[in-house]
């Protein structure tokens, strides 16, 4: 078990490696002058090279990358090329917001998609009707579709969420929650839809196994066949889609954070994309990944956790 | 919104056993079929449609759908525009037009680069294999890991707004999706005998390929298109609704992104953008499955019948509702007449696989039930137990089990019975077992809740019982989880389970079919001694009369889902009534020394 989280560990190490630098050398070594950009289309040679300098952008691409990739690994993401302020603490400063909103929706998807993944495998009938028809629809609607008309509704006409803005959770608990409700719900709809659709076709499948009969034949209560041990072996294949869907969470709270006026990690990255600002950039990207990949870790302890072939080996 | 090909409805269906090489049908009968879904068919008009009216856009329309125009904001409907004005006075019906064109092209873009990149890489890396496989699965698992947006941040950062290069990129970065499912299809047709059956013959691999393996890739991949046309309509209104799209182009979410900005003013102008985007990809989507039920791959079907968990209501109803008698109270522990099993069709009739079985099992009798495969033999034992799927119509004139009728009984009443007072051993010992619990909380769990055994208490008589099947270190079983031990020995644990709580009557599917034919004979002996030391009735299926001869007093022969003989063993052995038992027993003896006992009748020791 350990032997096998170091390997994960190794590759996620590697993906962030990776990852950097592929975004390192497409954002230095392509594209228009970053210089020219900043300084404007009026600005003269001289300020152009001024600011090359300043940038230090006219030495080598291998040497900045080194420079880069060291100061990195020791937790420097440089310095961003508008504001000057440290990347590092401009990410860590929009974290919390993004963080929040989307543990907040994975939190929910979880807990909706196995009581309704379960309830459509067990009962059928209409309720098997309706996850499917929904989860048809959960896919079609954008999801900041779904918070333009969360906004509308709960919190322009009936005042009960605040439509905009995002309060701390160590300033106001109460209000924390308020601000990321709406937009985690929004966020989650989808999310719920996918790992529902999941939780449904594992438990059908697993309620088909001998050793469900077997343990039928047992004479043991319904609910503990179902929640004890068809939910325990549906749970990995669920589990699974629940640590892809983080993925698409991540996605899709850039696109949320808009909606609701969120300075997350979605809005610091969409507008040093629409700059060019390229440490900003790089920065959002790697941590990003490492989410992912601490997610993953996470995902695979729980999932060597569930099954017994890996945590016996 | 799912912006992975991991999300969407599709996502249910793991691809590598959602293949099946045969559910390919030809050609013009899967159309036939497609037009026979009213659904499915309204869904592709209207995605035609919506091509026909962006393709047309210059015919419909004379409005520029970018040329704003502040004096004429937030025109109502008519006049100079149909459909009114945006917050920027331009076209909403322009925009709807040439939106439509920006979001099927960027969705073609899209198809097409995932396609070029995804389907060859897949075929090559799921038919050889090797280090193509491994370099290319390690480069899908990398892309596969990076959320989508973040990578078209990048590429728009870099290379300017484009919402053509953004689909393009994005098409990169859903190909390994494709890559995935042609992959895992391919690798699940290539192990097919018919495939390896093609190369023994020496048919190239070109040849084998094109005839054999790529016929099975299509249907799954076309259905996942059907997913990444809507997937990427979706992102692309995403990118445009926070400012990433085209400047100076009309599309879906810009309209979104503009009526965002005007939500108090005007929140109407979210309507129309918003529901071209909702229906256009659920259209994708009922597409997407009304070509999965045609072609016969993928997701689960509906569950339209409770599951057998919860299956409510009689587990077997009464044949004879009127006759109200109960056969004079005897020693028969269980008594079986006019047993009937049958199956919706999907004509809507039945199908019947058990016609009237009759059989009956006294306290310490060992009862053969015998037949070929087919012959309702193992039907008839679940019957018994209630253990037949829900959709499974059964029903009897008698069936008493103790005196006490089982007819009408309620789940709860017959959870009584199973495990307690009926045991059960089945086939195949591995797949019996639930592999994610330990034997020793398998074993208790029932002890405790029949018996209200403590833990401990429930611990040492699963120890004991361990070792009183066979089992040499019982304590390191208890401990271990099914994966850790032999066949042989989870055949032991299920007796054992089976035996847990002292039951009356064992009812035996084949209990040693799947077992090694040494380890038969050791687990036939064993059931023989607990059959005695604890004067069982039990109902042995099987299809070897080998098995009879060793171990059961009376037998009844099925066939077809009839019985066709019931005798005492000996007698049945020394003088056959049927043909059929005759040609059985034939067989049996020409299958070589199976045991002894055929030459001096069983009967005789009991």
């Amino acid at each position: 078990m350990l032997g096998f989280l170091l390997k994960r560990l190794g590759a996620g190490v590697v993906l962030v490696w990776v990852t950097a630098t592929a975004t390192f050398f497409l954002t230095n070594a392509t594209g228009s002058d970053p210089a020219r950009r900043i300084v404007g289309a009026q600005a003269d040679a001289a300020t152009v090279l001024a600011k090359r300098q300043e940038l230090g952008l006219d030495r080598p691409v291998l040497e900045r990358y080194w420079d880069w990739l060291t100061s990195a690994v020791h937790g420097d993401l440089g310095v961003s090329w508008f504001t000057n302020q440290p990347v590092g603490g401009t990410v860590a400063d929009a974290l919390p917001i993004s963080l929040s909103l989307v543990i907040a929706a994975i939190v929910l998807t979880a807990l909706v998609s196995v009581v309704i993944g379960v309830l459509a495998a067990v009962r059928g009938g209409w309720v098997d009707s309706a996850l499917q028809g929904a989860s048809i629809l959960a896919f079609a609607v954008p999801n900041f579709l779904v918070g333009l008309l969360l906004a509308l509704v709960f919190a322009v006409q009936l005042g009960l969420f605040p439509a905009i803005g995002y309060t701390p959770f160590a300033q106001d608990p109460g209000l924390w929650a308020a601000s990321i409700t709406l937009p985690a719900v929004a966020l989650a709809i989808g999310a719920t839809a996918t790992v529902a659709t999941q939780t449904r076709g594992s438990m059908i499948d697993v309620l088909g196994q001998d050793y469900v009969r077997t343990l039928r034949s047992r004479g043991l209560p319904t609910r503990s066949i179902l929640l004890k041990h068809a939910l325990r072996n549906a749970a990995p294949a669920s589990l699974t889609v629940l640590s892809l869907q983080f993925i698409a969470l991540i996605s899709g709270a850039v696109v949320i954070e808009k909606v609701f006026g969120l300075n997350g990690i979605g809005e610091r990255a969409t507008s040093a994309a629409s700059q060019g600002d390229v440490p900003v950039v790089l920065g959002v990207v790697v941590l990003t990944v490492v989410l992912v990949v601490v997610v993953n870790l996470l995902a695979d302890l729980a999932l060597g956790w569930l099954n017994p072939k890996v945590r016996t080996a | 919104m799912s912006l992975l090909s991991d999300g969407g409805p599709a996502a249910a269906a793991a691809p590598s056993s959602s293949v099946a090489p045969t559910a390919v049908p030809p050609r013009a009968g899967v159309a036939r079929r497609f037009l026979r879904k009213p659904v499915a068919v309204a869904s592709l008009v209207w995605l035609l449609l919506v091509a026909v009216l962006a393709a047309a856009a210059p015919l419909l329309t004379s409005a520029s759908p970018t040329a704003s125009s502040i004096t004429d904001a937030l025109a109502p409907f008519g006049g100079d525009s149909p459909l009114g004005t945006d917050g920027l006075g331009r076209d909403v019906l322009a925009q709807l037009l040439y939106g439509a064109r920006t979001s099927l092209v960027g969705a073609l873009i899209v198809v097409v680069v995932a396609l070029v990149l995804g389907l060859p890489a897949g075929v090559l890396a799921g038919y050889y294999r090797g280090r193509f496989d491994a370099a290319a699965s390690w480069v899908a698992n990398l892309v596969m890991a990076q959320p989508a947006i973040i990578i078209l941040l990048v590429v728009l950062a870099q290379f300017g707004r484009s919402t053509e290069l953004a689909m393009l990129v994005f098409g990169v970065v859903i190909a390994p999706g494709v890559f995935r499912l042609v992959r895992a299809s391919i690798i699940a047709v290539r192990g097919e005998l018919y495939v390896d059956a093609a190369r023994v013959a020496g048919l190239s691999d070109p040849r084998i390929m094109r005839r054999h393996v790529l016929p099975v890739v299509v249907a799954p991949t076309i259905i996942q298109m059907s997913q990444v046309l809507g997937i990427a309509i979706v992102l692309q209104a995403g990118l445009e609704f926070i400012g990433l799209g085209s400047a100076n182009q009309a599309s879906w979410g810009g309209m979104l992104n503009d009526a965002f900005a005007k939500i108090y003013a005007a929140p109407n102008l979210l309507l129309l953008p918003g529901l071209a985007i909702v229906v256009t990809v659920t259209a994708c989507s009922l597409v997407g499955n009304g070509l999965r039920d045609v072609l016969g791959v993928g997701a689960t079907p509906p569950v339209r019948k409770r599951s057998a968990v919860r299956a409510a209501g009689p587990v077997v109803e009464d044949a004879r509702p009127s006759s109200g008698t109960t056969p004079a109270p005897d020693d028969a522990l269980l008594r079986v007449e006019g047993l009937r099993v049958a199956y919706p069709k999907p004509d809507g009739g039945e199908g019947e696989v058990v016609h009237g079985v009759s059989l009956t099992i006294r306290r310490g009798e060992v009862h053969g039930l015998v037949g070929e495969s087919g012959s309702g033999k193992s039907q008839t034992a679940f019957a018994v137990l209630g253990l037949l799927p829900p959709q499974a119509h059964t029903s009897a004139t008698t069936l008493t089990f103790d005196g006490g009728d089982l007819r009408g009984i309620s789940r709860r009443g017959m959870n009584q019975l199973r495990g307690w007072r009926i045991g059960y051993i089945p086939q195949e010992p591995m797949s019996n077992l639930d592999p994610s619990f330990r034997i020793g909380s398998q074993l208790t769990e029932p002890m405790r809740h029949h018996l209200g055994l403590s833990k401990a208490d429930a611990k040492a008589k699963a120890v004991q019982l361990l070792d009183r099947v066979g089992i040499v270190d019982p304590a390191r079983v208890f401990d271990s989880y099914p994966h850790q031990i032999s066949g042989g020995m989870a055949q032991r644990v299920l007796i054992a389970g089976a035996l847990s709580c002292d039951p009356d009557l064992l009812i035996a599917d084949e209990p040693t079919t799947a077992l090694d034919v040494t380890v038969q004979a050791e687990v036939l002996d064993l059931m023989r001694d607990l059959q005695a030391e604890r004067d069982l009735g039990v109902l042995l299926v099987t299809h070897d009369f080998g098995v009879v001869a060793d171990l059961c007093d009376t037998v009844t022969v099925m066939r077809a889902g009839e019985v066709v003989e019931s005798a005492p063993a000996a007698q049945l052995f020394a003088d056959p009534q049927h043909d059929y038992t005759r040609s059985l027993l034939a067989a049996t003896l020409e299958g070589g020394p199976a045991r002894a006992a055929l030459t001096t009748p069983a009967g005789g020791t009991r």
